[in-house]
């Protein structure tokens, strides 16, 4: 097994900025758009580098979307950036009318995404956002577990043509993936290889699943750990592969169980390879104000969760 | 010296095929696109640099329809300057058409410039193409056509207080003041008077004109091209314009003429 170690604890929207800005030196094409929140989304160094390609809206989602899909039409690549609340459900019928359905190059960028927002409460923190995304034809859904995977995930959704909705969060999590590692869209990353139970972690829960995978090992489950990076196109060949293998399915994601990752891989799997499936996923609840840990402890979103989850579909399975 | 009674032919002959589209279709707006056809007429055949074989020519200036209701008025000027050929009008609303019911980026119809039909978001696709031509410092204008009920649409004023911010001199939004919606009346439904004081006090300049008299559309145009501020043209028209039994009756927002009804729609504007 590769051992993953926390060197560093950094934000996953630190990622996005640093590689928007290296984005700015490099194509001259890319636009940042932002809405009132250029400090909280890390733009702030691309607005000062490159002020005659950044756009700032004021507190207009709705318009800022619109104004992305007008850019992208006459061949700019648009990066707009919000909280992931304002960035989907405040803007929905723009995003679906003029950017999803019209196919057009706009990098929708949501950041604070999920209970991890913490203190500002259930008004912020969004957890139906990939369900309301991946519902969108045309709609690539990306959701990277750490500050090097969202740069490199940046990086390449500039290279790709189409609606990219790219998910971040707010709080300093372990940094843990190389960042020479290749980010390709819709592939899968197998974190490590195993026989008994496959576990499918999107975003920061892929952290908890690699704590949650060390303790199950030490308990004699042998544990395949696949990195969600994308969750629409979803990597149905790797997922199938895993569990034709294990036979067993955990999920975990910072999201509504309700259309999440885990409702995609449920999907998957009753059309191609029923099996016994467990989610770590918020259970049809709003969130509270409090810290990012605890909020994940109450929530249901820790490794205790995934290594529970884990041994009821052992059990189920046999 | 522009000939005024050329274009007020075309205007005509743009009606009589937005009535034949509509007919054959069987369901659609009819009202908004008679009562925009002379504001398109001019667009068409006057003020837009356009070439029609080249749809993506880079140098064009763009049109947004905000208001996707009016997509036959916009199909049928598009048919009528050389996008495509007019026998294609037929296949409004049908099963695999590219005219769609409200126009549609994606079913690549040469000549639409982008996706509409929910309200309010025309204005702020506008304000971003105005951005990216000063962004590569080019010379060509975006106009944008709103519908007056638009206007309740609160987006409709985050993205006129945008242009105004950015100093968007290459805009021109035109209002189509027919003062009628779907429910009814806008001063009964929602009203949006005073509509002038809006736009100047969102920081835009103001014009206003008979928008069914093509001579004083054209003098709006001349005008709003000189401004170095974004420019709105209310332009009062009357939903239905050139039909006299349905001018400025609200009910035929949503409505299309049977066969004899389109007949007789067609005689009345060729006997104007």
């Amino acid at each position: 097994m590769k051992q993953y170690e926390t060197k560093e604890f950094k934000d996953t929207r630190s990622g996005f900025g640093a590689a928007l800005h290296e984005l700015g030196k490099i194509n001259d094409n890319v636009i940042a758009l932002c809405a009132d929140l250029t400090g909280s989304l890390k733009m702030d160094a691309f607005a000062k580098d490159f002020p005659e390609r950044f756009v700032q809206t004021g507190i207009a989602e709705a318009n800022m979307m619109s104004v992305a899909a007008g850019l992208s039409i006459t061949g700019k690549i648009p990066f707009a950036g919000t909280f992931a609340n304002f960035a989907t459900g405040r803007v929905y019928d723009q995003i679906r009318q003029s950017i999803a359905y019209s196919n057009k190059n706009v990098k929708i960028c949501a950041s604070h995404a999920g209970i991890t927002l913490g203190e500002d409460g259930a008004t912020h923190q969004i957890l139906e956002d990939i369900g309301l995304m991946k519902m969108l034809p045309n709609m690539i859904l990306i959701n990277p577990c750490d500050y090097n995977q969202t740069y490199m995930a940046t990086m390449a959704i500039a290279e790709y043509e189409g609606p990219v909705y790219l998910r971040f969060g707010r709080p300093k999590v372990p940094n843990f993936t190389n960042i020479d590692e290749k980010f390709e869209i819709g592939k899968a990353i197998v974190l490590k290889e195993g026989s008994d139970l496959s576990i499918f972690a999107t975003g920061h829960l892929v952290w908890e699943a690699i704590e949650a995978t060390k303790v199950l090992e030490e308990k004699g489950i042998s544990v395949e750990l696949i990195n969600i990076h994308t969750i629409k196109p979803l990597d149905a060949q790797t997922i199938l592969k895993s569990v034709a293998k294990t036979n067993a399915v955990v999920t975990a994601e910072e999201h509504m169980m309700n259309g999440g990752l885990g409702d995609s891989i449920a999907q998957l799997l009753v059309l191609e390879k029923p099996a016994p499936m467990e989610y770590v996923a918020i259970n049809d609840t709003f969130g509270e104000s409090g810290k990012p840990a605890d909020l994940m402890k109450k929530y249901g979103l820790s490794a205790e969760n995934i290594i529970a989850a884990a041994e009821r579909v052992i059990k189920r399975k046999k | 010296m522009l000939d005024v009674s050329i274009l007020e032919q075309k205007a005509k002959e743009i009606r009589i095929d937005v009535i034949k589209s509509l007919k054959e279709a069987g369901s659609g707006h009819l009202g908004a696109s008679l009562g925009l056809a002379d504001i398109f007429t001019v667009l068409y055949f006057y003020e837009l640099h356009h070439k029609a074989g080249v749809s993506d020519w880079h140098a064009r200036d763009r049109l947004i329809l905000s208001i996707g209701h009016a997509a036959p008025v916009l199909y049928v000027s598009l048919a009528h300057s050389g996008y495509f050929h007019p026998d294609e009008l037929k296949t409004l609303r049908k099963l695999g058409s590219r005219l769609q019911g409200h126009p549609a980026l994606c079913y690549k119809l040469p000549g639409v410039e982008t996706t509409s039909g929910s309200l309010g978001h025309g204005l702020s696709i506008a304000v971003g193409m105005a951005i990216s031509m000063i962004i590569d410092k080019t010379s060509h204008k975006v106009y944008c056509i709103l519908g007056d009920g638009e206007l309740q649409e609160g987006s409709v004023w985050e993205a006129a207080m945008s242009a105004a911010h950015y100093k968007l001199d290459n805009l021109v939004a035109i209002v189509d003041r027919n003062e009628v919606q779907i429910d009814g009346n806008t001063s009964e439904v929602m009203d949006i008077e005073n509509l002038e004081e809006k736009w100047l006090g969102f920081g835009w300049d103001v014009l206003e004109c008979n928008g069914n008299d093509i001579a004083d559309i054209i003098k709006s145009f001349n005008i709003a091209r000189e401004k170095t501020k974004p420019v709105v043209i209310i332009a009062h028209t009357k939903m239905g314009k050139g039909v006299p039994e349905i001018e400025g009756n609200y009910k035929w927002h949503g409505k299309v003429p049977n066969s004899k009804q389109a007949e007789k729609f067609i005689d009345a504007i060729i006997n104007t």
